[in-house]
């Protein structure tokens, strides 16, 4: 099987039940680089996939969370290279598949000749890259495309009817459906509009859909299943771990109505 | 995408940039350029493209922008012969006087234009970053004189140590909203203008300070800066008698640059000489020098030349003069370089102060920190081409730098 075909497997075996698959995403090497292989062994224990995230000097998609992950990461030494060499090190993996998720100038600066070679070696099964439209993605989604890795690609609220039909086809593993504008990490009820689009979204997707952006709470977990197969836990999941939480108890609790 | 151009591309992209085809329909500069922005702000930059389209050239829209210019923002501006700079540096140099437009600086006049696209886009509220605040007081001035509110993201650093400037965007109406995320300058005010507008892209119009940015920002701003060269060609044929022989600006987002050099980008006999700002030295972090010291890679929105590690994390920077401390430069100026039509030179801090301290004794003129590193650009060149016929734009007043030269060049002399 492909990386790629794992990711939209993954999330089909865990929403079988009716409920959304859990997508957890972590900063690499946030709150500490030593804690990293251990906190991706207990997110793993709950999610069925995993976002990791490559810190960024300005992640312009995101909110204040996720800004200060990154800004601690980047002060504790995480480069691309340090996650690479940690994943292909692991005692133990995560049974979930794993995404990296980087904004475009670090994978860049490491040269996308090599990236996909190199991150098939470290088990990435996915990329998403928040600040790289479908327009500009040609030679990086040919390069994963070569390792049978996904080039993830997002839709939002306010993507024209014929772009998100265009995008939710083209986007390999999974949609990333962003369920509101705005950065990441804030608290926002489900509106029976955003349900609308999540089946818009669906009608036209070729793999799963995943809900994102500001999921905290198991009554918005419940109120996307049927309408999303998957929702993806960021902010609320960092601060978890930022406060030394358990994030597998946090996971699960999502799932809980 | 990171590779550099071959000679014959080079050459190709050459005849291109002078046949005005650049950017191309999807925004590059050659290999520079580009839209690289969350998805959410894609059906916003397809909008924003649309209008400029359908507006920028149209005759109804340039009425009123040249109206607004010359009624408002006091265009054209005066180009001055500076007698007492000619003798000191025994050549003949002009000074194109952006110092006098309103507020100012250059800035006013991207500011007034993109106000009058945002009202025909029917955006309802205007945001905007800001550095130095010029061009946060310049917004601030064209929302209120076009009756929209409008909020400007700035560093909590830039506010402290531009705090005039704060005061006046508050006078003129405007929200000033501290920025404490990044490195609290320029760099992060953009991050969180664009976080603002990707949270209302319909409703809100992001008005952005300089020729950087995704696709079609740095197009639309050269368009409308590059009043400053077609008056400063027009009165060096009427004044001077002829075309400057070198026509030099500062450059740090490069917006008054590309608006001096475009309309000279033809004619062959003026050199074109771009002046990044030097810092205290060339080490990474000393410095706002992107295209002499910098890689390219991608940074708000574009495909550039930028401050950056190995890693491709984006480095703070440093500068004397607020208005240049960026670590990126607009993608037109990456292409510039790239294929020979402007050289670029570095100034320091202390070949800027000299300059800002000699122009105001000699030609009673007080020129911004930013521009006065193209006057220490210009006294280099004339004392390597003696004689030469030399056109400065300046960009701005120095009064915003006041604090900056109480510490420095007043300092001094106690």
């Amino acid at each position: 099987m492909l990386p790629r075909d794992s990711i939209s497997e993954a999330i089909r075996n865990a929403s079988a039940g009716g409920k959304p698959a859990l997508v957890a995403f972590m900063t690499a090497g946030f709150p500490s680089r030593e804690r990293f292989a251990a906190d991706l062994l207990k997110v793993g224990e709950a999610a069925d996939l995993i976002e990791i995230g490559l810190p960024f000097s300005d992640p312009m998609a995101d909110g204040m969370t996720i800004q200060r992950s990154s800004r601690v990461a980047l002060a504790n030494g995480v480069t691309l290279d340090w996650m690479l060499a940690e994943l292909m090190t692991l005692a133990n993996r995560p049974r979930a598949p794993l995404l990296l998720m980087s904004y475009l100038n670090p994978l860049l600066a490491h040269g996308i000749g090599r990236l996909a070679a190199d991150a098939c070696a470290a088990g990435i099964a996915g990329f998403i890259v928040p600040d790289l439209p479908f327009e500009e993605c040609a030679e990086l989604r040919a390069a994963l495309a070569a390792e049978g890795i996904a080039l993830v690609q997002m839709v939002t609220p306010v993507t024209p009817a014929a772009r998100l039909a265009m995008l939710a086809r083209e986007s390999e593993g999974f949609v990333y459906a962003v369920t509101m504008t705005g950065t990441t990490g804030r608290d926002v009820a489900v509106p029976d509009a955003v349900l609308d689009y999540l089946d818009r979204v669906g009608s036209t997707a070729a793999v799963p859909v995943c809900a994102g952006f500001g999921i905290r709470h198991a009554a918005q977990v419940a109120r996307l299943a049927g309408h999303a197969d998957g929702v993806i836990v960021g902010s609320a999941l960092v601060e978890v771990l930022e406060r030394d939480g358990d994030p597998a108890e946090f996971l699960r609790s999502l799932r809980s109505i | 995408m990171t590779s550099l151009l071959a000679a014959d591309e080079a050459g190709r992209l050459l005849a291109e940039e002078l046949a005005g085809r650049l950017p191309d329909a999807r925004g590059r500069f050659g290999p520079f350029g580009g839209r690289y922005v969350p998805e959410t702000l894609v059906p916003a930059l397809d909008r924003l493209q649309e209008g400029v389209e359908r507006w920028l050239h149209a005759e109804d829209f340039q009425r009123d922008y040249a109206r607004e210019l010359a009624g408002w923002a006091g265009r054209p501006t005066a180009l001055t012969r500076a007698n007492g700079l000619s003798r000191e540096w025994g050549a003949e140099v002009w000074l194109k006087r952006e110092d006098l437009a309103h507020t100012g600086a250059h800035k006013i006049n991207n500011a007034v234009g993109q106000a009058l696209l945002a009202k025909r886009l029917g955006a309802k509220r205007i945001v905007a970053e800001t550095g130095a605040g010029q061009h946060g007081v310049a917004s601030a001035a064209a929302c209120a004189r076009l009756g929209l509110p409008c909020v400007v993201y700035m560093g909590a650093v830039d506010m402290e140590r531009q705090a005039p400037n704060v005061g006046r965007m508050k006078l003129l109406g405007a929200e000033v909203i501290p920025v404490t995320s990044g490195d609290q300058t320029l760099r992060a005010a953009i991050d969180e203008a664009l976080r603002d507008w990707v949270a209302d892209p319909m409703g809100t119009y992001y008005l952005l300070g300089s020729a950087v940015g995704p696709h079609p920002y740095p197009y639309l701003v050269r368009e409308l800066q590059s009043v400053i060269g077609r008056e400063a060609r027009a009165q060096m044929l009427t004044a001077a008698g002829g075309l400057p022989d070198v026509a030099i600006a500062c450059v740090g987002g490069g917006s008054n640059a590309i608006g001096l050099f475009h309309p000279f980008l033809n004619d062959g006999s003026v050199m074109l000489l771009g002046i990044e700002a030097g810092g205290r030295g060339s080490g990474l972090g000393d410095n706002a020098a992107t295209l002499a010291f910098g890689r390219p890679g991608v940074l708000h929105g574009s495909f550039t030349m930028l401050l950056q590690d190995a890693h491709g994390q984006i480095q703070e920077t440093h500068s004397v003069s607020a208005g240049l401390d960026y670590s990126g430069v607009g993608p037109e100026h990456a292409l510039l370089q790239a294929i020979g039509r402007v050289r670029y030179e570095v100034a320091s801090d202390d070949e800027a102060l000299a300059a800002v301290d000699l122009c105001s004794r000699l030609e009673g003129i007080l020129p911004a920190l930013e521009s006065a590193h193209a006057l220490a650009g210009a006294r280099r060149h004339a004392m390597e081409h003696p004689g030469s016929r030399i056109l400065v734009g300046l960009s701005g007043r120095g009064d915003k730098d006041m604090s900056t030269l109480q510490a420095t060049l007043l300092a001094e002399r106690g």
